[in-house]
């Protein structure tokens, strides 16, 4: 049997850093069982909970922007099925990157027990937001049914919009995770940046608007945040061409998350072996 | 064959010292870059760094098949030595080479989640301590059957008595099988039953060459299972070698008796913000002009601590341990309402009660009957010396206390002898 040698040295990182993430895939897993599993003990409606949030929010929505502030959908797209669609991948990106932003302080009692990848944390805790997202989805189709409104090929490229979300929320969350562990500042951080964002995205609203609106001085600000280009993309595979969608808006998005998690990692990886001295 | 080398591994903690809070606030470090910025060295006088050694210099290795005991004081450096071989915190300085696979049990069934079941702690801890699944299945009714929880299999272990959850965590480590095992007092937890059968279960699997590497403040235990010894002090290794050597050179240094301890001001007192000690004290009925404690003296333990808080609830809990870390007894007060302010009291431990040897006490302040404000660890040490009277055998008196109860003897009846 071939036994490698370990070293343990000040400053240097695991060698084999990606062998040893790949090799602890069964924990990942475990872990990832463990929040789902969780979450729903000892709560009478489980799952259920996954749908009741979605559908609630999506009903107030309707309630005050359409029936009292009168905004309009984009036009041949029913104003509940377009907040919906909105609502779902906004409210799957923001649990996991609020999971992803607390995953290690929430297991400090992990980092100072035992060794792991520590990538391992804020990967596992993306199994709640799944979940819920897929439970929502269901809703989504529920709804679309209702409506009698059928997809069409703009439904294949769902996945790469719900990949790109996903790919944001690691990327702004890691970041997050790892000053966490130093500031704890930024737990009260995070549910304020997703309160604002929600308004600052096209969720209730339709990007068409901001489009009509393009010389105003705050235009230009609006498309840099990259979550427009995902909600506005992920809307439009699921409703087609009749949602607005501004390719161009994509590209920033895509550029934006892809230096995140560029930097992020780098960032994360530099900081995880310090987690235990600051925790 | 070396399996672990430690090389010159040193580890600095940097405390800071500030007003306020411990927890660092992003407020705290833009204000204070801010004031370096602008050149105002007014305010930097409130934050001091100081530097602290936890391990210093520590060289040693360790062959392959060998059990090592790692003692010494709280605060030696031990536990910081064993996460760095566990790869949890990195050394300011050196290099540690270990051959193998390693598995620390630094606690009794880490990552347990007190909402999920029996069943999936043992995979979620087994693979937390580096065990695969297969491995855990193949494994997974021994453990149950070691544990002894085969009825609570599907209960969430928050309904569990302490007793089960220790006997469930020591038993899924105990089916780990690495070539090096690294643990940290575990064996302190449980009945005594079950820490015999533990012991036992870590040395058959080391008679299959498993290297061991095992913290404890219990010296018997470390004598019953290591052969070699590595002592901390103050985060240097002073000293290796021979279990039995090291434990005996442990014990005549710090078997120093020590009846008085007292701190004048709150402020180096040992302590915190709620309680702090200002003066323990032990003071023998020295028997017939004696100037030695022996097993007929007995002794008033007395105790001045100031509280700090308002109005708490407060009870004391006495641990009396000998120097080898067993608990002799533990005694507690009733739980009472105190203002603020200095609180005396006092607690007598009669003659003829402890067996020859040496014993430390610990004292602990515990508010509403649950909550541990501050435990003042091995106060006070002493030794009690042997007294025997109208007995010519000198062996070593077996047993940890050495009471006179009655007996109460009478022939019956006499052999009349025949004749």
């Amino acid at each position: 049997m071939k036994t490698h040698e370990v070293v343990i040295q000040p400053g240097r990182s695991e060698r084999h850093y990606w062998r040893d993430l790949w090799r602890n895939r069964e924990l990942l897993y475990i872990l990832s069982m463990r929040d789902v599993t969780v979450r729903y003990k000892q709560t009478a409606l489980g799952t259920a909970w996954g749908l009741i949030r979605p559908l609630t929010t999506m009903l107030i929505m309707v309630f005050v922007f359409s029936k009292i502030a009168k905004l309009p959908p984009d036009p041949g797209i029913p104003y509940p099925l377009m907040v919906l669609g909105g609502i779902t991948v906004w409210t799957f990106f923001s649990t996991a990157f609020t999971q992803i932003s607390n995953s290690v302080t929430l297991n400090s009692n992990l980092v100072t027990k035992v060794y792991f990848p520590r990538l391992i944390m804020p990967l596992s805790s993306i199994a709640i937001s799944l979940v819920d997202f897929l439970v929502s989805l269901g809703l989504f189709i529920l709804l679309a049914i209702w409506y009698q409104f059928i997809p069409d090929w703009h439904l294949l490229l769902l996945p790469a919009f719900i990949l790109l979300a996903l790919l944001a929320s690691f990327a702004f969350g890691l970041f997050f995770a790892a000053v966490n562990v130093r500031f704890r500042d930024i737990a009260q951080l995070i549910p304020f940046i997703v309160q604002v964002g929600f308004y600052i995205c096209p969720i209730a609203y339709s990007s068409r608007l901001v489009a009509d609106k393009a010389s105003e001085w705050w235009a230009p600000l609006y498309w840099a945040n990259p979550m427009v280009g995902i909600i506005d993309g992920f809307r439009w595979s699921l409703l087609g061409e009749k949602a607005y969608f501004n390719p161009q808006s994509l590209l920033i998005s895509v550029s934006i998350v892809l230096v995140c998690l560029a930097l992020s990692l780098y960032f994360f990886r530099k900081r995880e072996n310090t987690f235990v001295d600051d925790i | 064959m070396s399996v672990i080398t430690v090389e010159n591994i040193s580890k600095q903690y940097i405390i800071d010292h500030k007003k306020g809070k411990g927890v660092n606030t992003l407020r705290d470090v833009i204000s204070e870059n801010f004031r370096s910025i602008f050149g105002n060295k007014k305010d930097q006088t409130t934050i001091t760094h100081e530097e602290f050694w936890a391990l210093r210099d520590v060289n040693f290795s360790i062959e392959q098949g060998d059990r090592v005991g790692i003692i010494g004081h709280n605060g030696a450096g031990k536990s910081t030595m064993l996460k760095i071989l566990s790869k949890i915190i990195q050394p300011t300085t050196g290099t540690v080479r270990i051959r193998g696979r390693v598995a620390s049990l630094l606690e009794v069934g880490t990552g347990f989640h007190p909402e999920l079941t029996g069943r999936e702690n043992i995979f979620l801890n087994g693979s937390l301590l580096g065990m695969s699944r297969t491995e855990i299945k193949k494994q997974f009714d021994e453990i149950v059957a070691f544990a002894g929880v085969e009825k609570f299999l599907d209960t969430p272990v928050k309904r569990y008595s302490s007793g089960m959850y220790v006997r469930l965590g020591f038993a899924i480590s105990a089916h780990l099988d690495p070539e090096i095992m690294i643990v940290d007092e575990v064996l302190a937890v449980g009945d005594a039953e079950f820490q015999k059968k533990s012991l036992g279960k870590m040395r058959d699997n080391s008679a299959s060459g498993r290297t061991i590497i095992f913290v404890s403040h219990n010296l018997t235990a470390v004598q019953a299972l290591c052969n070699k010894t590595l002592y901390f002090e103050k985060g240097r290794l002073i000293e290796q070698g021979e279990t039995n050597q090291v434990v005996a050179s442990y014990l005549s240094k710090v078997s120093k008796t020590r009846l008085v301890r007292q701190w004048d001001t709150p402020k180096e007192a040992p302590g915190n913000d709620l309680v702090r000690i200002r003066r323990i004290e032990l003071i023998p009925d020295y028997v017939d002009d004696l100037t030695h404690i022996d097993v007929r003296t007995s002794m008033k333990f007395r105790f001045e601590f100031w509280n700090m808080m308002e109005r708490a609830n407060l009870n004391l809990s006495l641990h009396l341990n000998s120097l080898t870390g067993e608990c002799i007894f533990n005694i507690g007060t009733q739980s009472q309402p105190y203002g603020k302010g200095l609180i005396a009291g006092e607690c007598t431990i009669p003659g003829y009660f402890l067996n020859d040897g040496s014993y430390t006490i610990s004292m602990m302040i515990v508010k509403d009957t649950v909550t541990p404000v501050f435990v003042m660890e091995e106060g006070i040490t002493f030794d009690v010396e042997d007294y025997r009277e109208g007995i010519a055998w000198y062996g070593k008196w077996p047993g940890y206390v050495r009471p006179q109860f009655p007996f109460h003897i009478k022939m019956l009846e006499p052999v009349v002898s025949e004749q």
